[in-house]
């Protein structure tokens, strides 16, 4: 297990726990006792460095590379997966992953962004940041969804669109536009969650749901801390103060308004326990889909734009 | 250096004494480094009388280019939440809006007005880049949104003339969230069967070309004008190359199809016109002229600058290569 820096007390009891197992494998010991009030100190201590997170700590939860990715999330809740590949323009891009699928038996379409796990998928996802291509890929599902009534759900994770001269040549700028454009036209059902990094226009691409939710240690942000922090404070460590300042925690989100649900995570993070946040959010995708489905096309893109002109203008409360 | 900065310089300050020479009598452009002297630049639209270079126009002055008779109907935009976040960086939120709003005079880093364009109703959306960078935040989606509205309203083109960084980081998702409302906002003149025409100027780039800015029915820019999505130092540090000549260029963008048309200013005004007269298949333009006795000032390139030689025009020519067909002839009736 990979822990992170404010983790380490946990981690040292894990290690101790791991060592009397160890010891008990050896010597045939009965030390279950011992083991399981180290576990619940674990729990206590999970418990009480999870319940008061920081906005940088959350940062750091919602990129742990042991973070459940969108891949997992798709097998782990969807059957029939069919994936489907290229814009029928330039390319394959692999960042965003999607195609048909079923969901609990109804069929959908499913997409996401996907940053991989080792060197060999990370670099064949590129780390989840979507060239024009893949933002492509993602309106031609849109409009396949739009054309044979098939809900839309989206899993955003990613640190952003990547920046780099073919991106720029291709028109990133255009792809994500007409994204966002295709997102809001839609007259299914689009539901959607942030499920580690919502960064930037890289994530809102995909993020306009009638439903938006995010998981409890996800961020959802207008740039990283770290570029807001090398441009406002001119220097790039002070990511901290500016991971405070943006405000991106999902709790901050949902005063603003911006979202409409966060999804508990498991103690100690999606990470500790994947299956019951499958189980979580499954039953959280289950539960707007049941709602929405049978809302007529016209309104639901009604009430789609009409979510999104609200950011603004009557604000906030 | 030539004569003008050795010689004519010194000799005005010695005439007219120093004090009261404001050092920005002259500017050097920043392409061809020619002095050129700030009521040629005005009467030129700042462009450079020696090079073409365009350089950045006020919010103010644009509108007054694209008018009829340079004068509009400025829209009340209505009040929206200031400061969401309580943001603090080095300085807080609260103070740079008071700063740029002491600094500009505007109350936000857009402007919407509504009036003429070569006798056509239009709606216009300017962004002040001088105004925070021209980000993008709640007012200014709002500023889009009343424009999109009051287009619809009228049965009236909207422009959108954006010049900005992108997103306003101080108002963090929420600036973000506006990428997703000017979309809907500009969806909605699409859907009336109205045009939407976009005018690229320098620089657009990050959520504001990523939005709205790319979804124009016609997109339009100025030459040399920085267009695009990640910023190219971003870009260098992550690829770790040196970036292509002209990178995020008007030009560079119109080879790659992401502009229809690069168009020097003094025929932006007529360009326009001709367009939106055939997408509403109007008659062909005709400016009204209001009250403004010099409002042809900004209409055609040739009257806006005084002939310089040949090599003034020779890189008029150059830069107007996309738009030849700049002596039309009813843009000069009135």
């Amino acid at each position: 297990m990979h822990f992170l820096d404010f983790e380490k007390p946990v981690a040292e009891l894990e290690s101790k726990i791991e060592e009397l197992r160890h010891l008990s494998d050896a010597d045939g010991m009965n030390i279950a006792e011992e083991v399981g009030r180290l576990q619940q100190k674990v729990e206590k201590q999970l418990r009480a460095v999870y319940a008061k997170l920081t906005p940088w700590q959350k940062t750091q939860v919602a990129r742990h590379p042991e973070r459940p990715h969108c891949l997992d999330y798709i097998k782990a809740l969807f059957t029939d997966v069919t994936p489907l590949a290229g814009d029928r323009l330039y390319g394959e891009d692999q960042a965003i992953v999607g195609g048909l699928a079923r969901f609990r038996g109804q069929a959908v379409v499913v997409m996401g962004q996907e940053k991989g796990h080792d060197t060999d998928t990370r670099l064949r996802h590129n780390f989840g940041m979507a060239m024009p291509e893949g933002y492509r890929k993602a309106q031609r599902l849109m409009d396949l969804a739009d054309r044979f009534r098939l809900p839309v759900l989206t899993l955003v994770d990613t640190a952003g669109a990547y920046p780099g001269v073919g991106a720029e040549e291709r028109g990133q700028a255009e792809a994500i536009a007409r994204t966002i454009q295709a997102g809001l036209n839609l007259r299914v059902p689009m539901i959607t969650c942030v499920i580690g990094e919502g960064g930037s226009g890289g994530a809102i691409a995909i993020a306009t749901g009638n439903v938006v939710m995010m998981l409890e240690h996800a961020i959802y942000s207008v740039i990283s801390p770290e570029g807001c922090a090398s441009i406002l404070w001119r220097s790039g460590e002070m990511a901290q103060q500016a991971a405070e300042a943006l405000r991106l925690t999902a709790q901050d989100l949902l005063e603003f308004k911006v979202i409409d649900e966060v999804i508990p995570e498991p103690l100690g993070g999606a990470h500790r326990d994947r299956h019951a946040m499958f189980e979580q959010l499954g039953a959280a995708f289950e539960g707007h889909l049941r709602e929405l489905t049978p809302v007529e096309g016209g309104v639901l893109r009604a009430r789609r734009r009409e979510k999104f002109l609200r950011m603004g203008r009557e604000g906030l409360n | 250096m030539n004569w003008l900065t050795t010689f004519v310089r010194p000799k005005i300050r010695s005439l007219v004494g120093s004090k009261e020479v404001p050092e920005n009598l002259w500017r050097k452009c920043p392409a061809c480094d020619h002095m050129l002297f700030h009521k040629e630049l005005e009467k030129s639209w700042q462009v450079c009388s020696h090079c073409g270079h365009h350089m950045r126009l006020p919010v103010r002055k644009r509108l007054e280019l694209l008018f009829d008779g340079g004068t509009w109907t400025p829209i009340e935009l209505p009040p929206i939440p200031q400061d969401p976040l309580k943001f603090k960086d080095l300085k807080r939120y609260s103070d740079r809006m008071k700063e740029a709003q002491a600094k500009t005079g505007e109350k936000e880093a857009i402007i919407v007005a509504h009036g003429w364009l070569m006798g056509i109703p239009v709606v216009v959306a300017a962004f002040d880049f001088s105004f925070m960078g021209g980000s993008m935040g709640m007012a200014v989606g709002e500023g889009l949104v009343a424009a999109a509205e009051l287009a619809v309203l009228q049965r009236a083109s909207l422009i959108v003339i954006p010049a900005s960084g992108g997103a306003r980081m101080q108002e963090g998702i929420l600036s973000l969230m506006q990428m997703a409302r000017t979309t809907v906002a500009v969806q909605r003149v699409k859907d009336a069967g109205l045009p939407y025409m976009v005018l690229l100027t320098d620089p657009t780039t990050g959520g504001v070309t990523a939005s709205f800015a790319m979804l124009g029915d016609i997109a339009i820019s100025e030459p040399g004008a920085v267009i695009g999505f990640a910023g190219a130092r971003v870009i260098q540090n992550t690829i770790r190359e040196t970036l292509p000549d002209g990178f995020q260029r008007a030009e560079y963008l119109r080879d790659h199809g992401m502009v229809d048309l690069v168009v020097n200013r003094a025929d932006l005004k007529a360009t326009l016109g001709r367009i939106l007269s055939i997408l509403l298949r109007r008659d062909p333009p005709a400016e009204v002229l209001a009250l403004s006795l010099d409002a042809d000032s900004g209409r055609s390139g040739t009257r806006a600058t005084p002939p310089a030689g040949d090599v003034e025009e020779a890189a008029r020519r150059d830069g107007q290569a996309e738009a030849h067909d700049e002596a039309e002839p009813e843009e000069d009736e009135a």
